[in-house]
């Protein structure tokens, strides 16, 4: 689309003469590029209207979108003499609309959705036939009292056809004004839900009145009554039916989709979109049918693809739909300037805006009085207000009316008029207005909260509750036929249709959790580590860490075992293990974990990364991350007792954080945006460097017995399960190198929580106090959260050492190339320093430390002994 | 108090439960036949066993903790007042005025004796507080086996963590109720 911009800016067109060197050649890239200039008007002019917050808090964007398309069109109309551009049907039915429908089928809060379905049926059935037959009956009724403009020739069968394509909510028109409005989430689902499922119903009465007025009168039989509500079932059914075919086949395919993660995001749309024109296709209601898509496809779908994909699908979708959305507003407002097409009738225009409102505050006040019976929770009288007033028509109706045939439907034109005023009526007043009212009535707002895991945990208990208690008194209610669903999906449906891997995992309560988790140190990382701090969790009441306040060596070895079991730390082993389908690589990779990483860390791109790969690493960061909090909160906890302890946990993260180190660090720089990533780097070389230092200097010989046990601990874990390795224990391999190592990168070390004990000057003065403070309150809050009990201490221990030995020439691995050839430090320096920066506030950090390590730089271990250690540490490990 | 099994309702027992429950007659009833259906051994109370023969029950991951919520303290048989006793604590919440008129003692189906039953299914130990074994243990019957112990364990901490106010490192039944407000 873009490339035309070039040549349209080289000079115009002029004689062929030859060859030449450039052509104007507007004519081919008109389309798109026309295209291209409206979505970008459009988001221009939605940057614009958001830079005043008073505007759009008061004023709903579509409001503004369809002045601003008024005020365009007015423009092209006094430019070209004619209306050139408008809404199209086709357009919109094929292109606008379906990403819509999507984003919201998709991220359709299911549950709440099922719960209220009965009312949404309810209302978008019941509700959207009587609208449509009592507004065509009495506009018919205007009509035969001789109140309308005698232009108008319509029979019954017009009036009903126009009521069945204007009384319809309109899904678009709803999310855009209800979006903004935030009501509580019972009252939007309903009101939401409905406009999405009448669509059923508009098809068809459309289709049927359509063809009925094709017909004439005279011509329509009683078969054609039946035929007609037979199709309603056919449409709703039939798009149902196809919704789901496409769901199971979309989740079916993303769950092979292991090796093309680049790709997954595209099947979710690709499904979608097939399931549209399929439903379009054979004429069911396409609308339904993505919308179910969306809906059923959404649990398995986010179980199979990663965490990346995830992200761009999101993103994705709410970005088509965000411009679809746009685009529909503005052009509803640019087609209402073509008054070629208008025909105004004063009655007919006045009479439909009462009767739409009318008929709906009816149908809503009647349909409610008999759900209610069946309510556990009923609508009560606000809600009914809302609902009647949320009712908002629009570019459905408005594509459904252009549609039709004017040489059949003679007061087409009339009809035009009258939608086109409803509309705007209907999205620019009662969207206006209806914030307001909200407010007045004081209806309940959502309240936007986080999950929580207890609420996370009770809904789940509560369910199945419920669900006992219907057995219990024998009655088969909703809480019956869901708990059978769930098993059903359980047993089969998510066998078959998710990844082992996520199927075994699969918990929601597990789910939120780590979502809990990752947004923790989402945001710990983002802002500096002053989150959690800030955050009101409660410093750590559990008994086991509690209690450690002695020196003794079991108890440094229990404590760092609590640690050790955190939860991430242990998920991602055990997941390992259990997925089948990974296990032989996985028992190939636990000996040589870190080699992979290196390996992506010389060549980076994206595209090299293997998914497998990215996602555990992603899982692993997390844990890395998890894991490094405890350390530091212990470590700072237990200052003076446990510098031993500190030092091996500070291996152990710093292990850990090596290994994310290599990964990441190659990309360090593309890699800034995912905050996740950045953590862990950071963490890491602060932890590590101390951490060897430490061990080095001070406490090389409790070290080494420590080391000991924590290394073979760590085999352990790592599946080499090789006892052996502890009497090989590097700790003296370790040392030679170490010592040189620590005191070059013992100024860096510092930063962390623990220094108090060994930091010297030097550490002191580079990490900020109060930076320290926050980190490690923000750990010690993180950590009682993610440490269970101590009830392992054997497994963290091991991690911790053995980290520190693969750490030192990992880190040299690191280094660039350039970088080598003079001295790791100054590697080691620059990617801390960066990590820092990332993290935290203080980049002048980096400066200070920069001339300490040039000085130490001679000492610096040279790469080429990385292998060797690497080489070592793995006999070590087999022995 | 208990009704004959064999014998059909008396009215002033039906009313008696109704003042007690708020039940409908119709309702009543209906769930005092299917009192009977499960009472296979026909002697006007159920058994643990009598519930335990419902085949959803069993499948049902906390249906034995929902099981021993019917019977009293100490006792393994329920009559139908305690059947239906436990019973009222799911009747829908009704509208605060009339409850007030009643200035009785307050209904079963009261948004606190709610919260107090499910309370109750967590409290094990009945000390008003959900320790973190509780929980887990709840936890336990409610997720698969594929999340292992420690994962569970730190499910329960933070699940506690969220919860907790005073820092006993438990749930009170105050705490309980604020998370559900």
């Amino acid at each position: 689309m873009q490339p035309p911009a070039g040549p349209a800016a080289s000079p115009g067109p002029g004689p062929p003469t030859g060859s030449e060197l450039l052509r104007w050649q507007w004519q081919e890239v008109q389309v798109p590029c026309l295209v291209a200039a409206w979505i970008l008007v459009a988001s221009l002019a939605k940057i614009v209207f958001h830079l005043s917050r008073k505007v759009t808090s008061i004023v709903p964007e579509s409001c503004l979108l369809i002045l601003l398309g008024l005020g365009l069109g007015g423009i092209v109309l006094a430019v070209a003499k004619k209306a050139e551009y408008q809404l199209e049907p086709n357009m919109f039915f094929l292109f606008l609309l379906p990403p819509i429908v999507l984003d919201s089928g998709y991220f359709m809060p299911s549950r709440l959705f099922f719960d209220n379905i009965g009312a949404i049926l309810t209302y978008a059935v019941v509700g959207t036939l009587w609208n449509s037959f009592a507004t065509g009956v009495a506009l018919w009724g205007l009509h035969r009292a001789g109140l309308m403009d005698p232009g108008v020739k319509a029979g019954l069968m017009d009036f009903l056809l126009f009521g069945s394509l204007i009384s319809a909510v309109d899904p678009v028109a709803v999310l855009a004004v209800f979006e903004e409005v935030h009501v509580n989430e019972t009252l939007f689902i309903i009101v939401f839900g409905e406009s999405l499922l009448n669509d059923a119903v508009t098809v068809v009465l459309y289709k049927v009145f359509n063809s009925f007025v094709e017909l004439g009168p005279a011509h329509i039989h009683a078969t054609d009554y039946v035929k007609g509500v037979v199709s309603f079932f056919l449409v709703s059914l039939g798009g149902t039916a196809v919704g789901l075919l496409f769901a199971f086949l979309l989740a079916l395919i993303t769950r092979f989709t292991k090796r093309v993660r680049i790709i997954e995001p595209l099947f979710v749309f690709l499904l979608a979109y097939v399931a549209y024109l399929a439903a379009e296709m054979v004429s069911l209601s396409s609308i339904l049918a993505v919308t179910f898509c969306g809906i059923c496809c959404k649990k398995y779908v986010e179980a199979n693809i990663s965490q990346k994909s995830r992200t761009t699908v999101k993103y994705t979708m709410k970005t088509l739909a965000s411009s679809s959305e746009t685009i529909i507003f503005m052009f509803l407002g640019i087609s209402a300037v073509d008054t070629s097409k208008w025909a105004w009738d004063t009655t007919l225009v006045l009479g439909t805006l009462l009767f739409i409102l009318l008929f709906r505050a009816v149908g809503v006040v009647l349909q409610t009085c008999v759900l209610n019976r069946f309510r556990l929770i009923p609508l009560d009288r606000i809600d009914q207000v809302v609902m009647s007033y949320g009712g908002l028509r629009g570019a459905v109706a408005f594509a459904l009316v252009i549609l039709l045939d004017g040489a059949k439907v003679k007061a087409k034109d009339y009809f035009v008029a009258t939608t086109i005023v409803v509309v705007f009526f209907t999205v620019i007043v009662q969207g206006l207005t209806i914030k307001p009212l909200v407010t007045w009535l004081k209806v309940k707002r959502s309240d936007h909260h986080k999950p929580t895991l207890n609420e996370e945990l009770h809904e789940h208990a509560f369910d199945h509750i419920l669900a006992a208690v219907e057995d219990i008194v024998g009655h088969h209610g909703y809480h019956y036929w869901r708990d059978k669903w769930e098993q059903f999906d359980k047993k089969y449906l998510s066998q078959l249709l998710m990844r082992k891997s996520a199927y075994r995992l699969r918990d929601e309560i597990w789910d939120v959790y780590y979502k809990l988790n990752i947004r923790d140190a989402i945001s710990f990382v983002d802002q500096g580590g002053h989150v959690l701090s800030a955050a009101k969790l409660a410093l750590p009441s559990m008994p086991s860490r509690t209690s450690m306040s002695e020196s003794s060596v079991t108890n440094l070895l229990r404590e760092s075992g609590s640690g050790a079991c955190l939860d991430l730390q242990v998920i991602d082993t055990v997941r390992s293990r259990r997925d089948k389908e990974d296990a032989v690589m996985h028992h190939v990779l636990r000996g040589s974990l870190y080699k992979p990483r290196r390996r992506y860390k010389a060549s980076y791109s994206r595209h090299f990364i293997s998914p497998d790969k990215q996602e555990r690493q992603d899982k692993e960061i997390f844990r890395q991350n998890m894991k490094r909090r405890l350390e530091t909160f212990k470590s700072t906890k237990h200052n003076v007792c446990s510098s031993k302890s500190k030092a091996r946990l500070k291996e152990k993260g710093r292990k850990k954080k090596g290994i994310s180190l290599t990964s990441d660090s190659p990309n360090g720089k593309t890699q800034r945006n995912v905050p996740w990533q950045e953590a862990a780097p950071v963490l890491v070389m602060v932890s590590s460097d101390e951490e060897e230092s430490n061990s080095s200097e001070t406490e090389k010989e409790d070290d080494e017995g420590i080391v000991f046990i924590a290394r073979a601990t760590n085999e352990v874990l790592q599946g080499k399960k090789t006892p052996g390795s502890l009497d090989v224990c590097p700790s003296p391999c370790i040392i030679p190198p170490s010592p040189t190592l620590a005191e070059k990168e013992l100024p860096w070390k510092g930063d962390q929580a623990d220094l108090a004990v060994y930091v010297s000057s030097e550490t002191t003065k580079i990490v900020p106090v109060d930076m320290q403070k926050a980190w490690n309150q923000s750990i010690s809050s993180l950590e009682s959260i993610a440490s269970p009990p101590g009830i392992e201490t054997g497994p963290q221990h091991k991690r911790f050492t053995c980290p520190v030995l693969e750490e030192q020439p990992q880190s040299a691995s690191q280094v660039t190339p350039e970088q080598r050839s003079c001295f790791q430090f100054p590697s080691h320096v620059s990617k801390s320093s960066r990590s820092q920066s990332d993290s935290s506030p203080d980049g002048t950090e980096q400066q200070e430390l920069q001339p300490l390590m040039a000085a130490e730089e001679p000492n610096r271990i040279v790469p080429s002994t990385e292998p060797r250690w690497l080489i070592q540490f793995n006999r070590a490990s087999h022995l | 108090m208990g009704s004959r099994a064999s014998t059909l309702l008396r009215d002033e027992e039906i009313e008696e439960i109704k003042k007690e429950t708020g039940f409908s007659h119709s309702q009543i009833t209906r769930l005092y036949s299917r009192f009977t259906s499960l009472d296979k051994g026909e002697n006007g109370t159920l058994s643990r066993e009598d519930f335990q023969r419902i085949p959803e029950l069993a499948i049902n991951p906390l249906g034995d903790r929902i099981i021993n919520a019917f019977f009293p303290e100490g006792e393994d048989q329920v009559n139908f007042r305690g059947f239906m006793r436990t019973l009222a604590h799911f009747r829908p919440i009704e509208d605060n005025e009339k409850s007030k008129d009643q200035n009785g003692p307050e209904p079963l189906n009261s948004r606190s004796n709610k919260l107090h039953f499910a309370f109750r299914l967590y409290d094990l130990d009945k000390d008003d507080k959900i320790s973190r074994d509780e929980l887990l243990q709840v936890l336990r019957m409610m997720v698969g086996v594929n999340i292992s112990d420690e994962q569970l364990g730190s499910i329960a901490d933070r699940t506690i963590q969220e919860a907790d106010q005073d820092g006993d490192s438990a749930i009170s039944f105050a705490e309980f109720v604020k998370l559900r407000c």
